[in-house]
């Protein structure tokens, strides 16, 4: 896997993001320097539980942050070199929607229920390729038709539309430009299975034909075996392990992965109970000095309290932040903080 | 021990105080919410200045705010009389500090007044349903189509001037209001499982009604409130201005003011002193209700 | 062990502004009493429907429902008390289905204030005693529910349902808005109460590693009607409904080496608003034949295997 990387060409890389709310003289820590990196025709999951921060680092890479109340407070985010955090809101504009662009969680939500779904199409071409009505149209039918929707219903409305099919056009929108870069915000999770497996395959059909990358945010590990190549487990606002599919679904090293995958009843091995992760993920507005996940942790020691855990890295570029790989992994090189994005 | 107990240890070790303090954060924020909104607070401490000059009038007043002494009548604000006297040489000065009382109370009573009767049929509206809730619904929309402040002025004409009048008359275009208000909140909340949650552990409807609906429907009204109180001062004002309202000798500020418009040219602060206090009462009461929209809002949501 | 509950050939429809809606439509199954049977379906299959209609949250149209040896199809408001008492219904959203307004204990103790059978004393015994089996801790009596979180609520909903002994509970999704770490404690909690009091459980779900997980049996529906039942273990191994068979295919596995070949569907649900006669899975279903528009009937084809498909003996033949 490691080998064909190093081919391919890098999109995205984020180093050190970390990200705050501030909220009723509170600060909400929502990520914590986290880096990791992607290349062309990669899919990289972050799984993790409700407000771990998958989200809020989709938002900082797509730049929709909520300014205020959330503040970037380091790091930064380099697509193709460029580096966004930085960028005025006009040269953004340029680049949302064209180069990278967002799949929301909600279908409902996302589209524009006074609107045809064509035109919501269309006008996202019009935007950032200045061609011409007619023309935007003409390629929204395309666009359509390439999400299995006939470009007879261009000028319905998104209320003549099923869950599924307005999943498809939030899909549709979102890669009507030709996206490199595809940040997928739980695009299933509203969705029925059988329905959920025809998005998925069209999606990731869609992504081979342009070796575009995509960032797929979801809880469900299922979706991660079957669509990523890489994995990173968020745990407040931290991905605290990192690695490929199989590093992360065959040996995974973190306590808190390995509780995630006993808790999940398996669809083809027998359990007589599960087993759960006791306790809560920690108060963002109160973190630990520590490990985060100390205090729900079965192996926790006194030394997992007492500093923030670095990020360790084996030979084969699978990151763990947890005490016990590091002084296990006596080879292994410690890296400070998220330099881990430098795979290659 | 038994897995049953064991998934309960941890739950009670810490986790809960964390909860706990939440709670205490979270009921306390609507509060802290409130206060932190500039305009709502502003709001907020004029209604307790205009309550406590109501409640201290008799001491406040530097004069009898009834004393006629037409030797002094349209004196000009000065250190005798702070805000100058009226046309029979009342002390503007007490008889505002008085008018804030009527303005309080009749605002205040005819709100509630709609607001009681409003909850009592729309709560049957929503409880019967069919046919009952089909003329209340029906009735509503008759008082709806007349403009309120015509159907205050047709209704005060037939009942006559006088506190009780003025305020039954208010409050029948407010009633209408409240009942729509109250029916579409019940019907959201009807919809929710807890809902489906009391049928199942065989409550009552009467039950159902009044113990899991209707305390979860009030929310909304405490704004609709708040800022039906600031509307209902001003009508009152208004049609003690048009004659209909509370009359002289009383002193109420719409009625002030009527009797002001006659020397408006030679002695404008007798328009405007009353003016001016109309739009403060209304407007802190309009700002509270705002402020209270926005400080609900968010725990509505969650 | 003998059945507790009983359904044969319930129907629920309701009527529409665009027609009569086959929710629930000619639906026969059994559970055994201290059994779990779960309920597997896309949004919209009538598997919610099925179970509000068994605990009379909503009267059935047509058919029979026997809980306990007793016909409980239709009643009357005295019989409706026990029913009340003996089945209860944990719900799917742990937000929505706490009242805002009242305290854990109010809501624990709401239903046993309402038989009228507790005195002060007995009835905060019996608060204390069921907070404590479903793992609440005791200060948490006088908290809101929006002071709790997810998994907390959820136990609270359970505690409701428990509050009066029942024998056989609905659950309708009661993980699924749950983190994984939450829902592993919920599911172990129900797992425990049921062996501890017996509880027969009704699991509606969509999610097919639990209901594997948690359940004996397991009922298929489509579109209102059933189309597959058998012992749970069974159906992971053995599809006799092609709509079964897409179903599994289509569950994205955590073994990433064997990830399922998906059998992929023409089109999507249909509705369930004055359906043809027939299989209502026909404009989806590859082997689709002319039979299939004939009413489709029930079948044992294995032993406890149900299945309403024309063609099931013919192509689980092909498979043997």
């Amino acid at each position: 896997m490691n080998e064909v990387n190093t081919e391919k060409k890098r999109i995205l890389s984020v180093e050190n993001l970390t990200v705050e709310y501030l909220s009723n003289k509170e600060v909400v820590r929502a990520v914590n320097d986290v880096s990791f990196s992607l290349n062309y025709g990669e899919t990289i999951g972050l799984v993790g539980e409700t407000g771990a921060g998958k989200t809020t680092i989709a938002r900082s890479i797509m730049g929709i942050l909520p300014v205020p109340p959330a503040r970037v407070k380091a790091g930064q985010i380099y697509l193709d070199g460029t580096e966004l955090l930085s960028l005025p809101e006009e040269e953004f504009q340029k680049i949302r929607g064209k180069r990278i662009s967002m799949i929301f969680q909600d279908p409902m939500t996302a589209l524009n229920p006074i609107m045809r779904v064509g035109k919501q199409i269309s006008e996202v071409i019009q935007t950032h390729e200045g061609v011409s009505v007619s023309d935007a149209d003409e390629r929204a039918k395309e666009v359509l038709k390439m999400v299995g929707i006939s470009s007879d219903r261009f000028r319905e409305y998104p209320h003549q539309f099923s869950g599924g099919m307005k999943q498809r056009v939030v899909i549709a929108i979102a890669l009507a430009c030709e996206p490199d870069l595809l940040i997928a915000d739980e695009p299933t999770t509203a969705l029925d299975v059988t329905i959920q497996a025809q998005v998925l395959d069209m999606i990731s059909e869609l992504q081979h034909k342009r070796n575009s990358a995509m960032i797929l945010i979801t809880h469900d590990f299922g979706v991660v075996a079957k669509s990523c190549d890489k994995v990173g487990v968020v745990y407040g606002g931290q991905i605290v392990e990192f690695g490929t599919k199989a590093q992360i679904f065959k040996n995974p090293l973190h306590p808190y992965t390995q509780g995630l995958f006993d808790a999940i009843p398996q669809l083809t091995t027998d359990l007589d109970r599960l087993k759960p992760i006791f306790g809560a993920p920690p108060d963002p507005t109160n973190m630990p000095s520590g490990c985060f996940f100390a205090a729900r942790c079965p192996y926790a020691e006194q030394a997992c309290r007492a500093n923030q855990i670095p990020a360790y890295q084996d030979g084969e570029g699978h990151i763990c932040r947890c005490l016990k790989y590091g002084s296990m992994n006596q080879t292994g090189e410690q890296m400070s903080g998220g330099n881990h994005g430098k795979l290659d | 021990m038994s897995d049953v107990e064991m998934s309960k240890v941890p739950n009670g070790i810490g986790v809960a105080e964390t909860s706990e303090q939440k709670g205490k954060k979270r009921g306390s924020s609507t509060w802290s919410r409130f206060v932190r909104n500039k305009l709502s607070l502003i709001g907020f401490i004029i209604l307790v200045i205009m309550v406590l000059v109501a409640i201290l009038a008799p001491v406040l007043a530097t004069y009898d705010y009834q004393a006629i002494d037409p030797i002094n009548a349209n004196q000009f604000p000065s250190a005798a009389h702070w805000f100058g006297t009226d046309n029979y040489g009342r002390d503007i000065w007490s008889r505002m500090v008085y008018g804030a009382r009527y303005s309080l109370a009749i605002g205040i009573s005819s709100q509630a007044l709609a607001l009681c009767i409003g909850i009592i049929l729309g709560a049957i509206a929503g409880y019967l349903g069919g046919t009952v809730d089909n003329v209340i619904l029906r009735c509503c929309d008759i008082f709806q189509s007349i403009p309120a402040t015509l159907l205050a002025i047709v209704i005060s004409q037939a009942l006559g001037s006088g506190f009780f009048q003025t305020t039954l008359a208010l409050s029948v275009s407010g009633i209408a209001i409240a009942v729509r208000m109250l029916r579409a909140t019940m019907l959201t909340v009807r919809n929710q499982e807890f809902v489906e949650a009391a049928r199942a552990i065989d409550c009552s409807s009467a039950r159902i009604m009044f113990r899991h609906i209707l305390p979860n429907s009030l929310s909304p009204m405490i704004i609709t409130t708040s800022l039906g109180i600031g509307h209902m001062i001003m009508s009152s004002a208004g049609l003690s201005y048009l004659g209909l309202g509370i009359q002289e000798p009383a002193a109420e500020w719409g009625a002030m003011l009527a009797l002001g418009k006659g020397y408006m040219r030679y002695y404008p602060f007798q328009v405007i002193i009353p003016g001016i206090a109309i739009a403060l009462i209304v407007l802190a009461f309009n700002l509270i209700g705002d402020g209270l929209r926005d400080a609900l809002d968010p725990k509505l949501k969650s | 062990m003998g059945n507790l509950i009983e359904v044969s050939h319930l129907k629920k429809y309701f009527s529409t502004p665009k027609g009569m809606n086959h929710a629930v439509d000619d639906v026969s199954f059994s559970i055994a009493e201290g059994k779990t049977m779960g309920v597997v379906g896309e949004s919209g299959c009538g598997k919610s429907t099925l179970g509000r209609t068994l605990i009379h949250l909503l009267e059935p149209t047509e058919g029979k429902i026997m809980m306990d040896g007793e016909d409980i199809t239709f009643v009357n408001r005295q019989k409706m008390h026990e029913i009340r008492r003996k089945a209860q219904i944990i719900f799917q959203d742990p937000y929505s289905s706490l009242n805002p307004r009242m305290t854990v204990e109010a809501t624990i103790q709401e239903p046993m204030r309402l038989s009228n059978q507790f005195n002060k004393q007995l009835l905060k015994e019996e608060t204390d005693n069921i907070m404590e089996i479903v793992g609440i801790d005791s200060r948490m009596r006088k908290a809101y529910p929006h002071e709790l979180d997810g998994g907390r609520r959820q136990r609270v909903g359970i505690a409701r349902a428990l509050a009066m002994h029942p024998k056989f509970i609905v659950c309708d999704e009661p993980v699924s808005a749950l983190d994984v770490s939450i829902q592993a404690q919920i599911l172990n909690l129900l797992q425990d109460l049921q062996k501890k009091q017996n509880l027969t459980y009704m699991f509606v779900t969509h999610d097919m590693s639990v209901v594997r997980h948690i359940s004996d049996d397991i009922c298929v529906m489509y579109l209102g009607q059933l189309v597959e039942s058998s012992p749970v273990k069974e159906l992971f191994q053995v599809q006799l409904h092609p709509y079964t068979k897409a179903l599994l295919s289509a569950i994205p596995s955590t073994d990433i080496d064997n990830q399922p070949q998906r059998i992929k569907l023409k089109g999507e649900l249909t509705s369930p608003i004055n359906p043809k006669p027939g299989c209502r899975f026909a404009s989806r279903c590859p082997y689709v034949c002319a039979r299939c528009e004939q009413p489709q009937v029930l079948e044992e084809v294995l032993p406890n295997h149900f299945v309403s498909c024309c063609r099931a003996k013919e192509l689980g033949g092909f498979e043997a």
